[in-house]
């Protein structure tokens, strides 16, 4: 267990999981990790661990196959065609690309928050309740539970509770942020991919997005794609460094995992240059 | 004080700002004047076909009121007299079957191009053909059903279904093209949000996609209805030509509003002219009826699914 902890050969983040903090279970184990879409690689080689009730978060410039990454932990890529997946995804130690695993049904364990704020045309309780629905629960005391909880979840019950039969689209962007976590967090994920969640949203929206994560990462495994550096070194316990490289066949970019440890130690003494460039903004 | 403002009146850049050159300003009447009378030449058009027909109808369908709508055709054009109930029928059980037929159809191919097929050779195949099938005049449809339906039956082949058959080969295409076409309007990230709650692809399609798009596939649909509620060539060779009422659509001839037009224009007796005005009127009163129906349903729906 120990030793593949540490792919990325960090003696200083061993020691500190070692003394300081416990060591928490995983939940994804990558390895070998490319995806290519038709001939072209997006992403190649990567491997890295996701522990429990942690939030990593994946930093790194526009084409360097993050939100690729991070789509494959639920089997997104699916949608796209052509997209193909090479090396292996193991969540709590299935193959999550497995000939018997349905890529609906691992949808159901690992929910996902998208980038712009994507809530349904219906009511906002339909919304929160489409998840549940889709699993079969038609109890409604049950469904009202469920939906409570959830919107409690994502902290935005107290706005929206007078109103649940009106419209989402009628809520501002922060809130239908939140109604999208609260829709995930409905469908009892065990872990929720945020990819670039609050990009679209202004800073005190943003800031109450990053607060509710720290709230239901006690919960929740959370991984989070984001252009902003700053935010993943607020939000998140460790951090994975993307970057393009160069096909020498070609002159299309492929992206590579630079590096991936806890994210004190990449903002403050990255060992590779090409991170300790990024984080400082001297490249990106 | 006074100095001041008049120094800053004459400034060149004051000049520069506030100057319209006449010419700018002459040719902006211009295009706006010619704008309004392309929009008026259209109007008058309408109006003035609008008028005819109801100057030129209204006598007999007014004259034994309910008569028009209640009793059958005149067997022998010559005899004076209302009653266009036959007709009327006839044009409602063959619209509301060929609606039955292409609309479910055009639907699903809408949804199989949109949301399954997208860009296979399969699916661009099929869109390929979809827009020749819209562009096939339609007497050629018509004549399609009468060759591969109507005469391996013989005369029993003569009825409101052959005829349904050629207007839905007629509103397939159209029902196709609106109904991607407003599937294509979905957003994709719609169809992610359901996918990422664990969605089966059938009932994002089912729950979001098509919800989303209803009020565009609904008006599309019902401008197919009213196109062909309408049509008179593909009727010609396959209702037969009946004068009576017939309610059902399987079995013995039938015949429509645009073929009574049809056949009694072509008369040389008043009484039967008098009559296809009538027709007239009342086919372009049943289609105003189609688009208003069409324009409180899907803004009912845009409602629902957008605010």
């Amino acid at each position: 267990m120990t030793e593949r902890l540490h792919t990325m050969h960090d003696p200083a983040d061993q020691l500190e999981s070692h003394t300081l903090a416990p060591v928490r279970k995983l939940v994804f184990e990558v390895k070998d990790l490319s995806v290519s879409y038709g001939a072209f690689t997006a992403v190649r080689d990567v491997n890295l661990d996701i522990r429990e009730h942690e939030i990593t978060a994946f930093i790194g410039p526009s084409g360097c196959g993050k939100s690729t990454v991070l789509r494959c932990f639920n089997r997104m890529n699916d949608t796209i065609k052509g997209a193909r997946v090479h090396g292996s995804v193991q969540y709590h130690d299935i193959d999550l690309y497995g000939p018997t695993i349905s890529a609906t049904q691992v949808r159901r364990h690992v929910g996902m928050v998208f980038q712009k704020p994507n809530p349904f045309p219906k009511s906002i309780y339909d919304n929160v309740a489409y998840g549940p629905r889709l699993g079969g629960l038609k109890n409604k005391a049950e469904l009202d539970q469920l939906v409570e909880t959830s919107l409690r979840g994502a902290a935005l019950w107290d706005e929206v509770k007078d109103r649940l039969k009106s419209s989402a689209l009628g809520l501002s962007g922060g809130q239908q942020q939140r109604l999208c976590i609260g829709r995930a967090l409905a469908v009892k994920p065990d872990v929720i991919l945020m990819d670039e969640p609050c990009s679209a949203l202004d800073p005190i929206a943003t800031a109450r997005i990053e607060d509710l994560m720290q709230e239901i990462k006690q919960q929740y495994t959370i991984i989070i794609v984001t252009h902003n550096m700053q935010q993943a070194a607020r939000v998140s316990d460790r951090t994975a460094f993307f970057t393009t490289e160069v096909n020498t066949e070609s002159d299309r970019r492929t992206g590579v995992l630079v590096e991936f440890g806890r994210t004190k130690k990449m903002f403050s003494q990255p060992v590779d240059e090409r991170t300790e460039q990024y984080v400082t903004g001297r490249f990106g | 004080m006074d100095t001041t403002i008049s120094t800053a009146s004459s400034s060149p850049l004051l000049a520069d700002l506030s100057t319209v050159s006449g010419r700018r300003r002459r040719k902006n009447v211009v295009m706006t004047l010619l704008m309004a009378a392309s929009v008026a030449i259209v109007a008058i058009v309408l109006v003035l076909v609008l008028a005819t027909v109801v100057s030129k109808g209204w006598s007999i369908v007014a004259s034994e009121f309910p008569k028009w709508f209640t009793k059958d055709i005149q067997l022998s054009p010559r005899r004076p007299g209302p009653g266009m109930k036959a007709a009327i029928v006839g044009t409602i059980v063959a619209t509301v079957t060929a609606t039955a037929i292409a609309v479910p159809l055009g639907i699903a191919g809408a949804v199989y191009l949109n949301e399954y097929g997208k860009r296979s050779f399969f699916a661009r195949t099929l869109r390929f053909l979809t827009n020749v099938m819209a562009g096939v005049p339609s007497i050629v449809m018509g004549l399609f059903i009468y060759v591969f339906w109507v005469v391996p039956r013989g005369v029993d082949g003569l009825n409101g279904f052959s005829g349904a058959l050629a207007l839905a080969c007629l509103m397939l295409p159209i029902v196709v093209r609106s109904t991607e076409e407003m599937l294509r309007l979905v957003p994709q990230n719609l169809r992610d949000a359901s996918l990422a709650l664990g969605a089966s692809a059938s009932r994002t399609t089912l729950t979001v996609v098509i919800p989303k798009a209803a009020s565009g596939i609904i008006s599309g649909g019902l401008l197919a209805v009213a196109r062909a509620a309408g049509e008179t060539a593909p009727l010609i060779f396959t209702v037969g030509a009946a004068k009576v009422t017939n309610w059902n659509p399987f079995s013995g001839t039938n015949t429509s509003l645009s073929l009574q037009i049809y056949s009694n224009a072509k008369e040389s007796f008043p009484t039967a002219q008098e009559r296809a005005w009538g027709a007239a009127l009342t086919l372009i009163v049943l289609a105003f009826m189609f688009t208003f129906v069409a324009r409180a349903l899907s803004s009912r729906f845009a409602r629902n699914s957008d605010s």
